[in-house]
């Protein structure tokens, strides 16, 4: 009550005073991550830790720098400021929340202590959170086109990757993690990768085909979707035992499907759930976006002498393409996502940290294997976005006379 | 010239078009009138295949639509339809240029002719050709459909509703330009509507369709004087004809001589404009000038009025 009555206040009074509200929302929550610990320190990775807060972990000065940012930030974001104001100063506490995390590290490691651990505590996460929240809404307002959402990814990594190469994050406990297993975390990327891309490849491969065929023939349209959405009903787990006894057959039996790594367990039958689960949102959306092409398009088409083929490659299909990516954006997301079990069964994949972390009760180790994919599935789903729209939107910049 | 040979269309039991046969002088306007379900758009579709024929025949020419497969057909016969059916995701120029780029031409020529459909449109060829259809009004967007049905210079042009989705004032001038584009290339039209004013407006011969049967194909005037069937007269409307009788005349057909007061009168005017100009004056007779200002005498009030009279009906 007291601050809607500030906030109607505020509105009835100077212009500058008026507060946002989403800024309000995540300035709480900011406020909240405050209040809770910055890092925690473990004498060991399995071990609980000692909580610490920001005065704690971080050297008086930069204390005091990261406080000044956070509340310079926060003030903004309550106000309704510009868009560009607001950017700026959720990516400089961004940046100072990743320089300040990376510094408590290196003051928090005991010395002498090769086991201990420095991780993020729930009071970074949740300014991350906050500010992640507050640079997406400016983000938003600034209503940048599909290259510069790109182009803002592209920065991102860039400076996450120079983070990393700079060896800031060194004494954190996930780069620990890391740096043991190195080799192995490149291996289980290209497992994961391949196993998202290639699943994906292979839906749009058979998916495309058989939607333009439900399109073109109604009376399977039904039979066809039907049964992929039972499959997509199957949990994962259920479909991974399902397929070791006809994918073990086919490795005994067929000649040369050994040889190919075709196996009960391992990367095929991961391979082959995740091809399955791809089929239906690659339909689904061939048929949808097929049916969605205007009808008098189509006639026209038909009716100035387009044979079909031409007018499936001409006209169907350019129209429908921007539903279709859209079907495969979902299609990668989810893959990526879903490609974590495939370790269950010996698939690969940066699912092999996320149970091994399980089962060691190794939260760094889970952390290893998370981050990724979603920073993974984040960026895929950004890049196909931007695909999207640069395809949907035929405007007179891009049309050469 | 377009012969329909007894053409029949049947789906199931319900016979859409039944046995109908018209023919279409080379060069000439047939608009086909009905009302919805009458079977015209049917009839249209069978000239270009979009629709096979239960029975009979359709010769272009002397040549049987049947001797070519479709997409060959139908390249050779232009098609603009209600709504213009323009490819949303390619630019006006290369909507135009669709027909010939199937046909293969090459890419200089096809160029040319998009660059002169648009002028002839009264498009600037490089503000329009380069937007997309999402781009233009509406008006704009249905000259675009016409010009790229004309694209390959066919002989024979088919027209569904081609002006259905326009307001009156752009629907007129869309087809006063259909029609001088028409006369400029000779191009045979069949156009099905269902609105009796455009077909009275742009035909040389109206067909009027009602429950797939052809009730009457015959020139304005004997539609208007001698409808067929009282379905032809109902289409007509009553209260309207004698109007719609005096828009086939212009004034240099009933000028007389003579001189009279006030703004002359165009000779190209159509009597029924005439008409309404003398009735708004309340002026008797008016002065007719030739379209370059030069006097041809006067045109009555009772001379108009005796125009929009029934043929053969003695004044009282």
């Amino acid at each position: 009550m007291a601050l809607s009555a500030a906030i109607q206040g505020g509105r009835a009074g100077a212009a500058r005073f008026r507060p946002d509200r989403i800024g309000l929302v995540i300035s709480l929550v900011a406020l909240g991550g405050l209040c809770l610990p910055f890092a925690t320190v473990k004498p060991n990775r399995i071990l609980a830790g000692v909580a610490k807060t920001i005065l704690e972990a971080l050297p008086q000065t930069g204390s005091i720098l990261l406080l000044a940012v956070l509340f310079v930030a926060i003030t903004i974001a309550c106000l309704r400021s510009p868009a560009w104001l607001r950017l700026g100063a959720s990516v400089l506490v961004l940046l100072a929340l990743a320089g300040a995390i990376g510094v408590s590290g290196i003051v928090l490691t005991p010395s002498g202590n090769p086991y201990a651990r420095v991780a993020p505590a729930a009071g970074f996460w949740l300014l991350a959170f906050a500010m992640a929240l507050l640079t997406a809404d400016a983000l938003t307002r600034l209503r940048p086109g599909p290259f510069g959402r790109v182009a803002a990814l592209a920065a991102t990594a860039v400076v996450f990757g120079f983070i990393l190469k700079s060896g800031l994050w060194d004494n954190l406990s996930i780069l620990k993690e890391y740096a043991v297993r190195a080799d192995s975390f490149w291996a289980a990327a290209a497992a994961h990768v391949e196993l998202a891309l290639g699943s994906l490849v292979a839906a749009v491969a058979f998916g495309l085909p058989i939607g333009i065929l439900c399109h073109r023939v109604p009376k399977i349209r039904d039979a066809v979707l039907n049964a992929l959405n039972i499959v997509q009903t199957v949990p994962s787990i259920a479909l991974f035992g399902l397929l070791i006894a006809p994918l073990g057959w086919i490795a005994v039996h067929v000649p040369g499907a050994k040889a190919i790594g075709i196996q009960g367990i391992g990367m095929a039958p991961a391979f082959v759930a995740l091809f399955l689960y791809s089929l239906l949102p690659v339909v689904a959306n061939t048929v949808a976006g097929l049916a969605a092409v205007s009808p008098s398009a189509n006639d026209a088409a038909r009716g100035m002498g387009m044979t079909e083929r031409e007018r499936l490659f001409q006209v169907e299909l350019p129209l429908a393409l921007p539903v279709i990516i859209t079907g495969i954006r979902i299609v990668l997301v989810q893959n990526i996502g879903l490609a974590t079990i495939a370790a269950l069964i010996g698939g690969g994949g940066f699912g092999v940290f996320v149970f091994q972390g399980i089962g060691q009760t190794a939260i760094d180790l889970v952390l290893l294997g998370t981050v990724p994919t979603v920073a993974l599935a984040f960026a895929a789903a950004v890049i196909l976005d931007a695909v999207v729209e640069l395809l949907s939107t035929p405007s007179v910049r891009d049309s050469a006379p | 010239m377009i012969d329909i040979d007894t053409i029949t269309k049947r789906y199931d039991d319900t016979e859409v078009v039944s046995d109908v046969s018209l023919s279409v002088p080379a060069g000439s306007i047939a608009v086909i009138v009905g009302t919805s379900g009458s079977g015209k758009t049917t009839l249209l579709r069978m000239i270009n295949r979009l629709v096979e024929p239960t029975s009979g025949r359709i010769r272009i020419d002397g040549q049987d639509t049947h001797s070519l497969s479709p997409h060959v057909l139908r390249r050779k016969i232009g098609y603009a339809i209600q709504g213009h059916g323009l490819f949303p995701h390619r630019t006006v120029a290369q909507n135009i240029a669709t027909v010939p780029k199937l046909l293969g031409w090459e890419p200089a020529r096809i160029k040319q002719r998009v660059a002169d459909l648009l002028t002839l449109f009264q498009l600037d060829p490089a503000a329009y050709g380069p937007r997309y259809p999402s781009a233009l009004s509406g008006g704009q967007q249905q000259r675009v459909g016409v010009a790229r049905a004309l694209a390959a210079e066919p002989a024979v042009l088919l027209m569904d509703e081609p002006f259905g989705a326009l307001d009156p004032v752009i629907r007129a001038k869309a087809q006063d330009d259909l029609r001088a584009i028409q006369r400029r290339f000779g191009t045979t039209i069949i156009m099905v509507t269902h609105d009796m004013e455009e077909a009275i407006h742009l035909g040389d011969r109206i067909a009027v369709m009602d429950g797939g049967r052809l009730l009457q194909y015959a020139s304005p005037t004997e539609i208007l004087t001698a409808p067929a069937t009282g379905f032809v007269e109902s289409l007509l409307g009553a209260a309207d004809r004698p109007f719609r009788l005096l828009s086939l005349t212009t004034l240099a057909d009933v000028v007389e001589p003579g001189t009279a007061d006030g703004a002359p009168l165009s000779a190209d005017a159509t009597a029924r404009d005439g008409l309404s100009a003398l009735l708004w004056t309340g002026r008797d007779a008016a002065p007719v000038q030739s379209a370059d200002g030069a006097p041809l005498g006067r045109v009555t009030r009772a001379r108009l009025m005796a125009a929009a009279r029934l043929p053969g009906q003695a004044p009282v």
